[in-house]
């Protein structure tokens, strides 16, 4: 409960930082949608013992994170509440795969390892570009963006609306949890069988609301679309972003630029 | 569990992608067919109420721990199977997207695993024909719990087939299918009961909502061919999944089989699979070279039961540590400096 509440948190602190101004802030949702996947593609489709190769990757994320003004603690604490998934997957990599990759001195390094650690840095590259995107962008105008690149409308809509009601509805679920737990006594009363009525009761008045907000959309004129007064078109300037963001990104999956530059500063030492 | 970014290739996430994309776009054209504007904020509603009962926990009996709903199969039993797999895939978009559960390129997969196999396969197949007209509290409850226990193992073995095609993680199949299977035994049941209780109460206090839910949709029209395409697909992928670990995972279990049998007999049938999936991703890479080189590492990969260890190039070793190490030092630069740029303005 407490860490769900504290993703709640979250999850106004991230409408807060979207709010903002930015260079990152300011171009056009589509452009920052494409550049998000176009990032999460190249970096899945390392192989599985790369690490030197996705650092770049890592440069170009806390670039536009630096840019966009989105604090590092925020992503950083974001990462670490999620990542036991990965890493419990993860950990069984070096006790089966046990075959020497890398040969430092007398230090041999097996694969497992590599692989490991290769899997935590795609885990923190993946999830901070979509952290940076939502926060940068804010929800409204990721799903518009994705509306206007195919998404079917119903679709959209409905994203819009669970987006809106999330607040409403949570809250009252807290009020309900909170009180049932307020008379509950040495965890009594907290059993699968209270949450069958309890969930029942908030869905009955879920149904209720949302009868209501269908009257009140009709009153309004509503007939399954949403419309929005906010203009957006593509300025000469976001897509020279995208042509060069896209660009820079398949030029570093492409040129392992660590390995060039390690190889030149060896050269230059020997 | 959801799926991760990191333990996707992208062959997998692509696939996925493309055959949830489609799910969604079918189903968003079915449910503008239905022409019922009151669903349209009766799903977006409804999909905000499945968040909230997450949060709600409850104790689990004679565990002690405590579990939450998913509500997949309780979304599909008020909505029916196409507006609720609308309304499951955009819990998930905003689970994703706010809360970083599962990842942007393992959304595909998510949604394929909780929404599919529960709307058009657990409620259609078992729940609908179990379950009768939604009179008999005895129905409801069986109903409900088998749905949900297939519908969640189905789901389970949709994160491990997609887990070990991928193969980023080690983790062989067998391991993990004892590890999810049994787990998600539990989680189904204990989803079937509160998903009955849920049902049963709405019933009694307000019948005339999951009647009028079971009237409004065309229910008897879900194509059979179509959910047997679909079977036969999810037959052939887990059989692949099956024969491709054989060869890939030289450690596990085509060493005991090496073991038993004195030679490596499971490499013919895998060959199949696995050089399809390395021809698509041949394909898909950005430069050949770098899928040549994958190849070159899997085909060292099946040397390693032999005693010379692959050669292992200690100059690109040192470089590529040196560069990676000079790369991370920039990036940490990097966001020190826009912190104190940050702290000043």
């Amino acid at each position: 409960m407490a860490a769900v509440d504290s993703a709640f948190l979250d999850l106004h602190r991230l409408d807060h930082l979207a709010g903002r101004d930015s260079v990152v802030h300011r171009l056009d949702p589509r452009v920052k949608v494409l550049i998000t996947l176009t990032f999460l593609i190249c970096v899945v489709s390392f192989d599985k013992y790369a690490i030197a190769g996705m650092l770049p990757f890592a440069f170009f994320l806390t670039l536009v994170l630096g840019l966009g003004g989105i604090p590092a603690g925020f992503v950083l604490k974001k990462l670490i509440l999620v990542a036991p998934l990965a890493l419990l997957v993860g950990l069984f990599n070096p006790v089966y795969d046990q075959q020497p990759l890398m040969q430092l001195g007398t230090l041999t390094i097996a694969g497992g390892w590599l692989s490991l650690l290769s899997l935590l840095l795609r885990f923190c590259l993946t999830v901070g570009a979509v952290l940076a995107l939502i926060a940068t962008t804010g929800f409204n105008a990721v799903c518009m963006a994705l509306e206007q690149l195919g998404m079917p409308r119903v679709f959209a809509v409905q994203l819009l609306l669970l987006h809106r009601y999330l607040f409403v509805l949570v809250e009252e679920g807290r009020r309900m949890d909170r009180a049932r737990r307020l008379r509950s006594f040495q965890g009594r009363g907290l059993e699968m069988r209270t949450l069958g009525p309890l969930l029942g009761s908030l869905l009955l008045r879920t149904l209720d609301r949302a009868q209501r907000i269908h009257l009140a959309m009709r009153c309004r004129g509503f007939d399954g679309t949403i419309r929005t007064c906010r203009p957006s078109r593509l300025t000469g300037r976001d897509l020279l972003v995208l042509a060069l963001c896209g660009g820079a990104l398949l030029v570093l999956r492409a040129v392992d630029g660590p390995l060039l530059l390690g190889r030149l500063v060896t050269g230059l030492i020997a | 569990m959801h799926m991760a970014d990191a333990l996707l290739s992208p062959a997998v996430g692509g696939t996925f992608w493309a055959a949830t994309a489609g799910t969604i776009a079918w189903c968003a054209k079915k449910v503008q067919q239905d022409l019922d504007d009151r669903k349209i904020p009766l799903m977006g509603v409804l999909g905000a109420f499945i968040f909230t009962a997450q949060m709600i926990n409850f104790t689990i009996p004679a565990t002690g721990s405590s579990g939450h709903i998913g509500g997949g199969l309780l979304l599909a039993i008020l909505l029916g199977p196409y507006a609720a797999f609308l309304t499951i895939a955009s819990v998930l978009v905003v689970q994703a997207l706010f809360f970083a559960d599962g990842g942007l390129l393992a959304l595909g997969c998510n949604i394929f695993n909780l929404g599919v196999f529960s709307c058009f396969i657990a409620y259609p197949l078992l729940y609908k024909p179990l379950a009768g007209n939604g009179t008999s509290r005895t129905r409801i409850v069986i109903a409900s719990i088998v749905a949900a226990i297939v519908g969640l193992q189905l789901g389970a073995l949709g994160v491990v087939g997609e887990t070990v095609l991928s193969g980023i993680a080690e983790l062989p199949l067998q391991a993990f299918l004892w590890a999810m299977l049994p787990i998600h035994l539990a989680i189904g049941l204990v989803e079937g009961l509160v998903t009955a209780a849920v049902v049963t109460f709405v019933w009694q206090a307000r019948p005339e909502i999951l009647e009028s839910a079971a009237t409004t949709r065309p229910l008897g029209s879900l194509p059979i061919a179509r959910v047997l395409a679909g079977l036969a697909v999810a037959a052939v992928l887990t059989g692949g999944v099956f024969s491709w670990f054989a060869s890939s995972f030289p450690d596990g279990l085509e060493w005991s089989i090496a073991q038993a049998t004195g030679k490596d007999e499971l490499d013919e049938p895998a060959e199949g699979i696995y050089g399809l999936l390395a021809g698509f991703q041949e394909k898909t890479a950005f430069l050949p070279d770098y899928a040549f080189r994958t190849g070159e590492q899997a085909a060292a990969a099946e040397q390693a039961a032999e005693p010379a260890w692959p050669a292992v190039d200690s100059g690109t070793t040192v470089a590529g540590l040196v560069g990676g190490g000079l790369t991370l030092l920039v990036t940490i630069g990097l966001g020190l400096v826009f912190r104190k740029r940050r702290r000043t303005a």
